[in-house]
């Protein structure tokens, strides 16, 4: 999946050292914090398919998120691919998921109290790389 | 309701878990991820603002930026179904842990130490063992060489009963796999021991 996006992350940012051609705030305007705090580095993104014929047209940043998240993905490889931070991403993710055009799927939830099955899943899985 | 769950048509959304790779300054944290992690190891930036620094005043963020903090991340398909994600906080970050999602829901931690600059990985134990997140301690040989036994490493970091201490070599595959079994093996060891109570 990964290597199936064009290298277009710096169309937007042109290497932090020269300073990000659009700052990215100006991609979620003005605001610092999204809506809902339910995206986080694992939290798994999906574009609805097909999209709701109804809403704006979406921003060219909200498309590229929409072409990354057409199979599931985790927010924090949208942020890498996009190469802005994930608290930007989960702003504009946010404004996705109020217009529908995403589902979110939450990490598998760890407690204190340890999912042996899980783990046990984990293991067998790391065992056969 | 044909618009009740368009994504069902397609490919179900996995469960997600994670582990993360600490340890101090070129000890291998980026190493170990692209060892074992299916993908290229993938980097995210976060800026991170001061402690007490309220975000959204937008005046003055740009002076009171701490740091920057990367991560570099990798994946690895356990089944359709689940998938691991492995966190490295790369190079000499003394706020990693300001980003608090980082540890959320961590599975368990994987502390890289260099017996040559044992100090560098102290924080990072400190963390763990103050946030009851469960962790094993990875003694990264370089070149190889391994100059202490993991008994004496574990006596020297005065680590808390049960936490294992391996010997590896980061750049190995096998190596950094078996690591990470060794926490699984700890997780499920200490969930099948209920803890006595003091």
């Amino acid at each position: 999946m990964a290597q199936s996006q064009p290298a277009t992350a710096n169309e937007v940012s042109g290497g932090d050292a020269a300073g990000r051609l659009v700052r990215p705030f100006a991609l979620t305007g003005g605001r610092t914090r999204p809506d809902r705090t339910d995206f986080t580095l694992i939290t798994t993104v999906t574009a609805v398919d097909p999209p709701p014929t109804w809403g704006a047209r979406p921003q060219p940043e909200h498309t590229r998120i929409l072409r990354l998240c057409a199979r599931p993905i985790a927010v924090a490889e949208v942020a890498a691919h996009l190469d802005l931070p994930v608290s930007v991403v989960a702003i504009m993710l946010c404004d996705l998921l109020q217009a529908e055009r995403i589902t979110i799927h939450p990490p598998h939830p760890v407690s204190n109290t340890p999912d042996l099955d899980l783990l046990q899943k984990v293991r067998d899985g790391l065992g056969r790389l | 309701m044909a618009g009740s769950d368009p994504n069902t048509r397609g490919t179900p959304a996995p469960d997600t878990v994670k582990i993360l790779i600490a340890g101090g300054f070129g000890v291998g944290k980026t190493t170990m991820v692209g060892s074992v992690s299916e993908i290229v190891p993938l980097r995210t930036e976060e800026p991170l603002t001061s402690a007490g620094l309220k975000i959204d005043d937008l005046d003055g963020i740009e002076k009171k930026h701490a740091t920057t903090v990367a991560l570099d991340f990798g994946r690895i398909t356990i089944s359709p179904k689940l998938i691991l994600y492995l966190f490295g906080t790369p190079g000499q970050q003394r706020f990693w842990f300001m980003w608090n999602d980082l540890a959320l829901g961590a599975l368990g931690a994987v502390v890289l130490l260099d017996v040559r600059r044992p100090e560098s990985s102290f924080a990072a134990i400190d963390f763990f063992e103050r946030r009851d997140i469960p962790f094993v301690v990875g003694v990264n040989g370089f070149h190889g060489m391994h100059p202490y036994e993991p008994e004496e490493i574990r006596e020297a970091l005065a680590l808390p009963e049960g936490t294992h201490v391996l010997l590896c070599d980061a750049r190995e595959r096998e190596s950094c796999r078996d690591v990470l079994i060794a926490l699984i093996d700890q997780l499920i060891a200490s969930s099948t021991h209920v803890p006595q109570q003091g």
